[in-house]
């Protein structure tokens, strides 16, 4: 189970992004989370990934708090999130060749030795082919950068899957593809997703369950202050731009 | 090509590029001739450079002694080789050290932030408010003469733009995503900045260490002349000019023209090159010589 527990964060204590905000995530279980550009759904999935400390609120792993956040957490906790964000080209190292992109995980966590076997299977599941892996990411385009970002999340066999608008640069059959990859691995791992995106029909076709950024933040602990809204206009009162590239933060 | 006809309607563009490849490439022969001189004449001839001959002192360039003699007779020419010779190791080490210990220093800040970065840069603030020959001086006043406290004082008090340079970069770099993406492969914090961070700050760390280079020579020069450096035995481009200075204002100009222009034109030849590597890396900051 993965649960976060009136979660508060944001990129500045007087104006946080999110106040109070629950959500539950059972083990084989899929939820999306929809939202406009914007709304504060990147951080929140940046919270559950462990890689952005909240200014208040717990996240629970099977029900074992998070011991820290970014390079604090345990390895073992880091490690058991997978996560793909929007942009290919600012998640991929550009040094690297898609073969060591994916493979980084596996060499810095020791596990160097099989990197190897695990790529060309990755690559397999993700449809990419073997004469794309020595490019380095200059070289390919954004959904095949993407799929070899997937390929790098499944690497240390995650059981949890954070989807960060994974799709969102992308077209209609590389879509298709990258989704068909995340169930097939789910189907076999067992392991839970977390779909954040804004593209309804599409949430709502991948995912189980599908809730909306409105009723995440006016259904918390009371503090939320905001005006229950209509789900299809959900408040951006606490600024517009929550981009991760644009907000400098302390690690 | 379209690239060459759009740039050659620009007129004077295409000048332009020819002057700057004059420029890389006498730039270019004449960094190769310093290297090849100061490598490979000092064993080729192998004559000791600091023989006396009281009887040929102040002799003016001839044949024999193509830029003259000094005050004691030595060969002019063979002492700037080995001046040279000198004062480039000097250079080198000295930018190699001080971009090594500002690349670790700017990296460092930037990489852990919060209290660590705003002390650390403070520091740097400090020690660049105090002007840095100043700062050399102290430093090499704490040492017996000779070549490794004028490279440790030299290394010491440029280490600072570096820092300041990679710091940027390195904050810029850090808050991408691939940085959270390596966080959640499990990479520790050493991982990251060696592997994700450093690499993409080694071109402007290179390009520092180069431009330092002859800086660091024009400083060993200045705290040889002022006594300070290197012992004045031992030739260094700085001590050759400084003890030339007697015989200056008597009218011998050849001790002190000489040295001197093995100061001037290896260092403008490297920072020749040093600013066409530069305009290559970073092309919309259009090189001024940086020395």
């Amino acid at each position: 189970m993965l649960e976060l527990r009136s979660v508060t964060a944001g990129y500045d204590r007087r104006a946080p992004v999110m106040r109070g905000v629950d959500l539950a995530l059972a083990p084989g279980a899929s939820v999306g989370l929809l939202g406009p550009s914007g709304c504060g759904k990147s951080t929140l999935a940046r919270v559950a990934a462990l890689l952005h400390k909240p200014d208040a609120g717990r996240v629970l792993i099977d029900g074992e708090p998070a011991r820290g956040w970014r390079h604090r957490a345990p390895r073992a906790q880091r490690t058991a999130f997978g996560v793909v964000f929007q942009q290919p080209r600012l998640s991929a190292d550009p040094r690297l060749t898609l073969t060591n992109l994916i493979a980084e995980p596996l060499r810095a966590t020791g596990r160097g030795a099989e990197a190897a076997g695990r790529v060309s299977e990755l690559a397999a599941t993700v449809g990419l082919g073997a004469d794309l892996l020595g490019r380095r990411p200059h070289e390919v385009s954004d959904g095949q950068l993407q799929r070899a970002c997937l390929a790098r999340a499944l690497v240390l066999r995650p059981r949890w899957l954070i989807c960060d608008e994974m799709t969102a640069m992308l077209d209609a059959s590389t879509t298709a593809a990258l989704v068909h990859a995340v169930e097939e691995y789910r189907r076999e791992s067992g392991a839970g997703l977390l779909a954040v995106g804004h593209d309804r029909v599409l949430l709502e076709r991948w995912c189980e369950r599908t809730v909306h950024w409105g009723e995440l933040v006016t259904g918390g602990t009371g503090t939320a202050e905001r005006e229950p809204d209509t789900e299809l206009e959900p408040d951006t009162e606490h600024g517009p731009d929550t981009d991760r590239e644009a907000q400098p933060e302390v690690a | 090509m379209a690239d060459t006809t759009w740039r050659a309607s620009l007129g004077g563009a295409a000048e332009n590029r020819s002057t700057r490849a004059w420029r890389v490439g006498s730039s270019a022969v004449i960094v190769a001739a310093v290297v090849l001189a100061v490598l490979v004449v000092p064993p080729l001839v192998n004559l000791d450079e600091q023989a006396v001959n009281l009887a040929a002192k102040l002799r003016p360039p001839s044949r024999e002694h193509p830029f003259g003699t000094d005050d004691v007779g030595r060969d002019l020419l063979l002492r700037c080789v080995y001046g040279l010779r000198v004062s480039l190791l000097v250079g080198v080490v000295a930018a190699v050290v001080a971009t090594v210990i500002g690349t670790a220093v700017g990296a460092l800040a930037a990489a852990t932030g919060g209290w660590v970065d705003r002390v650390v840069m403070r520091l740097v603030d400090v020690f660049s408010s105090v002007p840095h020959l100043l700062l050399g001086i102290f430093i090499v006043a704490m040492f017996r003469p000779g070549v490794w406290p004028v490279v440790i004082s030299v290394a010491l008090t440029h280490w600072l733009s570096t820092a300041r340079i990679v710091r940027a970069e390195v904050l810029s770099l850090r808050s991408r995503p691939y940085v959270d993406a390596a966080i959640s492969g499990g990479a520790s914090r050493t991982r990251v900045i060696v592997r994700h961070l450093l690499p993409g700050v080694l071109p402007q760390a290179g390009l520092a260490a180069v431009l330092m280079v002859p800086h660091a020579i024009w400083h060993e020069s200045a705290l040889s002349f002022l006594g300070l450096g290197l012992p004045t035995h031992q030739a260094s481009l700085g001590t050759l000019v400084q003890s030339a200075r007697g015989s200056l204002l008597a009218g011998d100009w050849w001790p002190t023209l000489f040295p001197g222009l093995f100061i001037i034109v290896p260092t403008l030849a490297i920072a020749g090159l040093a600013g066409a590597w530069r305009e290559r890396i970073n092309p919309r900051r259009r090189s001024e010589l940086m020395l």
